[in-house]
């Protein structure tokens, strides 16, 4: 990977913090709003923005988070739901765009961060890189409110959205090549449940 | 004979409204055609159809994780797509009742189904789902709660196959479709 990569594209931790800035209790009507992470980098740097009992990470089930995070928001209609993941985890389970759109939940977002690469694995290029055009395809699913954000203003404009359940919302996020150092949440899938749910008082 | 006319599809339902079970997802299947259209206009019930049944698991953990209860219905053929996605409901122990409509077992004209269907009930058992099944209508209602049970108290992965007998072998011809 070369500096001149690396500077192309968001820095995906700043990205997420920023995304997710208004989450916590108080900063919308509906909030806390309820995370839910896909497998790999968008764990850690949901992990690394700050851990809540509203998180949920998935640590597998890859090409499962839009369609988890779609029951939960149906489940849920007075809270905000986020669901932040990667490009190959949403490419894995892109029917799943589909199936939130036949439903468009007002209280569901979905933030795709876009690298092109399969980061986890040895940075082999993935069908973002070049050929699908995830916006495109969302809007095809039937996300008509979806939109790429390639700088900060972008995203600072579009994270007051995240959160304000006022329709269902699907963003690519181009980030650069750089990977983090991993922040690893728990991983107890039994503990991460029961916290969850104890936090929406279930 | 109409699959809504079954009665064991009304029991089914019954079940669900026992249970309180709020989200129903499917891919459809024939056997499963009454019960879908009482879910679809049932108001108490969101149902969901799937574009494969791994997104299934996910949207009903993701449902239980918002207090919700479901179900998942599929055919025999979409077990196969659940593999990897059962260890989201084994590790996290989110409760999953799976009902599945099986081919490939007694009197199937298709030779495609035979693959799957032959292998259901082993692949499901390696995979730590509980199995139970039906053959007949009259036992599908108490299998059926038997199972929802299991899932939602014992947070277990469960399925009920709903043998072929039940649904009645298929056969088709080019003049069309043909049920004993």
């Amino acid at each position: 990977m070369t500096a001149s990569a690396e500077m192309n594209g968001l820095d995906r931790r700043a990205a997420v913090r920023q995304l997710l800035q208004h989450r916590d209790a108080g900063a919308t009507e509906t909030g806390p709003g309820l995370v839910i992470t896909g497998l790999g980098s968008a764990t850690w740097d949901v992990a690394a923005a700050g851990d809540r009992d509203e998180t949920f990470y998935l640590w597998g089930a890859m090409g499962g988070a839009v369609a988890m995070g779609l029951g939960l928001a149906l489940a849920r209609p007075e809270k905000a739901v986020a669901v932040i993941t990667g490009d190959g985890e949403a490419l894995m389970g892109m029917g799943a765009l589909a199936t939130a759109a036949r439903h468009a939940p007002d209280n569901l977002t979905i933030a795709v961060l876009d690298n092109g690469l399969y980061g986890e694995t040895g940075m082999q290029s993935s069908a973002a890189s070049g050929t699908v055009d995830l916006v495109a395809l969302a809007q095809s699913c039937g996300i008509v409110d979806a939109c790429s954000l390639e700088d900060e203003a972008a995203l600072e404009s579009f994270s007051k959205r995240v959160f304000d359940g006022a329709g269902l919302k699907f963003a690519r996020i181009a980030i650069s090549e750089a990977m983090p150092e991993r922040v690893l949440p728990m991983r107890d899938g039994v503990l991460l449940k029961a916290r969850f749910r104890s936090a929406l008082d279930l | 004979m109409d699959s809504a006319d079954h009665g064991w599809q009304r029991d089914i339902h019954h079940v669900f409204k026992q249970r309180a079970v709020r989200q129903v997802a499917y891919v459809p299947d024939a056997g499963h055609a009454g019960l879908i259209r009482a879910c679809e206009s049932d108001p108490e019930i969101t149902a969901s159809v799937l574009t494969t049944e791994e997104e299934g698991i996910a949207l009903l953990s993701g449902a239980w994780l918002g207090g919700q209860a479901g179900a998942l219905l599929m055919q025999s053929s979409g077990v196969g797509n659940c593999i990897n996605m059962l260890s989201l409901a084994a590790t996290c122990r989110f409760p999953l009742l799976m009902l599945v409509t099986m081919r490939g077992e007694w009197g199937e004209f298709n030779p495609w189904q035979i693959t799957m269907g032959q292998a259901v009930p082993d692949i499901l058992s390696r995979a730590g789902v509980d199995v139970y099944r039906a053959d007949k209508a009259e036992d599908v209602g108490e299998t059926v709660a038997g199972a929802a049970g299991i899932a939602f108290d014992g947070e277990r992965m469960v399925a009920v196959l709903l043998g072929q007998r039940l649904i009645g072998a298929k056969r088709w011809t080019s003049d069309g479709e043909e049920s004993e």
